[in-house]
């Protein structure tokens, strides 16, 4: 059929545009000349060494991987357990709850770091990393909600009831019910909220203070021509480093779905 | 907890999440209405109340053009990350052999930094940046082009770069759960395959594209970062106007009541959109 070679022509050439701006990265990181420019001049791996050298780099780094950590973890509880709610029982107002939980969804980012901001000025709060995660959660628990509600709504509710009939408490119907069904929900919402924590730039630009996250220090270096090689390799690194991280959690996630009642 | 439907344990389930939210979202929404209603001298707020920032913010004809501007970069960024994603994912969900491969393929570029998949495309549009460069190894210009950069189109094409899983992804979902026995049905009742398009694959998966617009027209009008470093002077947004008053400028009530003002703007355009896209959706049936 014509028509879908046209569309098949049309998905290569989309996948191109994708990865065009992508490989710019990998491709300069080895370039070896501080200008990025072509023609290319040589391999090196010099900005990966000076890269592993950048003290600010690594705390920076271990500033947004724990942000990152604590964002996903909270977010992901407090979707699991307002997802539970809305879903497992019949809430008055749960509407307007859910919908309440959604705003920050039309709000743009960067009115709520500020506005996160102002709070902190009236409370006399300093800027700090619990800060960028107060602000991270706003933006996380929304996705998480999401993600959790559609694994909750596809969820039979009988199998907690018969866990429950069959002389199993609370906790064991959790445990060895519950748990094992919503696996793939909170792993793919621990994912998302993670790469969303770990990659948001205009919350942590307000709120970060001299604690600078991996974006704001990113965005330090692009006023830097002779940094530049490095901040692409560094995301080279982030980029290669996310998609083993990808493929482990599918892996992991088929798993989940293989096992869901081990043991007596 | 697992039986009975009382309710009473439902609330207590969900009010952590709304405590966070009310603390993190509400207070601090509302102190920017206050502090909107505000002026500064020095670094101190006055103690009354004014309406001096509104006026400031609707009177001046270079804020309500900045107002202008943003609006039809962040539509025109909206409708070009749609409309080239829609094709995309009908292929995944229609025609693709190996749906799962390509769904992949097709996030694996979003597994880095935005800062730097915006900054790529400064390498990209550049005086030598890889568009030029090519075209002059091929001798098909002998001087680099300069308008690829620094201007509104730049920022389209960036940002209908950066967002475009935002578009995919919902689109792809809607479009997959569509009935295939429906399109049968309306092939075995005469309707040729663009008729059939247009009455049921595309009211049906309007959920998926009125979700992906609202995913990417909000947070595009408060991108400071995608103007700064591809839009050059006539590609300034009102998000880089409202950073100036909270660091350089220091004039939070201006900025505040730039916020509010925006986020308001953003909000009816987004209902208003929702609203029109579910008429006409309805009209076609």
């Amino acid at each position: 059929m014509k028509q879908n070679r046209a569309l098949t022509l049309y998905a290569f050439a989309y996948l191109a545009f994708l990865y065009l701006p992508v490989l710019v990265l990998p491709v300069f990181s080895f370039n070896n000349s501080q200008f990025i420019a072509f023609p290319l001049t040589g391999f090196t791996t010099r900005w990966y060494s000076g890269l592993f050298a950048d003290t600010a780099m690594q705390h920076a780094l271990g500033n947004s991987l724990k942000v990152g950590v604590v964002t996903a973890l909270l977010s992901t509880l407090l979707g699991l357990t307002a997802a539970k709610a809305v879903t497992h029982y019949r809430l008055r107002g749960a509407d307007a709850a859910l919908g309440f939980i959604s705003l920050p969804l039309f709000i743009p980012d960067i009115v709520l770091g500020i506005s996160l901001l102002l709070l902190l000025g009236v409370l006399s709060l300093p800027l700090s990393l619990a800060a960028v995660v107060l602000g991270h959660l706003l933006v996380c628990v929304p996705f998480a909600l999401t993600v959790l509600m559609a694994r909750f709504e596809g969820f039979d509710k009988n199998l907690e009831e018969a866990s429950a009939d069959l002389g199993e408490d609370g906790w064991m119907t959790f445990w060895r019910i519950t748990f094992p069904l919503m696996l793939p929900g909170i792993v793919a919402s621990l994912l998302l909220t993670f790469i969303t924590s770990f990659d948001e730039f205009l919350v942590a630009y307000f709120l970060s203070g001299t604690e600078a996250t991996l974006p704001i220090y990113i965005w330090g270096q692009l006023r830097f021509p002779e940094r530049l090689p490095m901040v692409l390799a560094l995301g080279a690194i982030i980029l290669t480093v996310s998609v083993a991280l990808v493929v482990l959690a599918e892996v992991v996630r088929n798993r989940g779905v293989q096992k869901p009642m081990v043991g007596a | 907890m697992q039986k009975g439907r009382n309710s009473g344990g439902g609330y207590a389930l969900i009010a952590p999440t709304l405590v966070v939210m009310g603390l993190a979202l509400a207070a601090p929404l509302a102190l920017m209405a206050v502090t909107s209603l505000k002026s500064q001298s020095g670094l101190n707020l006055s103690q009354g109340w004014t309406l001096a920032q509104y006026g400031e913010v609707l009177g001046r004809a270079s804020y309500r053009s900045l107002f202008l501007r943003s609006v039809l970069i962040s539509g025109a960024v909206t409708v070009a990350t749609v409309a080239l994603a829609y094709p995309m994912a009908y292929f995944v969900a229609f025609h693709a052999r190996h749906k799962f491969l390509w769904l992949v393929a097709l996030t694996i570029p979003f597994w880095t930094s935005y800062l730097l998949r915006v900054f790529a495309w400064k390498i990209i549009l550049g005086f030598n940046g890889v568009i030029n460069s090519g075209l002059l190894r091929l001798h098909l210009i002998d001087q680099p082009l300069g308008f690829l950069l620094y201007n509104p189109f730049a920022v389209v094409v960036t940002l209908a770069h950066a967002w475009a899983a935002f578009a995919i992804l919902p689109i792809y979902v809607s479009l997959e759960k569509i009935d295939r026995s429906l399109l049968e049905a309306a092939g075995d009742l005469g309707d040729g395959a663009f008729r059939r398009f247009l009455r049921i694959t595309l009211p049906l998966s309007m959920p998926g594209v009125i979700g992906a617009a609202i995913l990417i027209f909000v947070p595009t009008t408060g991108d400071f970062v995608t103007p700064e470093l591809v839009g050059g002077t006539k590609g300034t947004m009102i998000a880089n106007l409202i950073e100036v008053q909270f660091n350089a400028a220091g004039n939070w009530p201006l900025g505040a009541a730039l916020s509010l003002v925006s986020m308001a703007m953003v909000a009816v355009i987004a209902g208003l959109f929702v609203a029109a896209a579910r008429a006409t959706t309805r009209n076609i049936r």
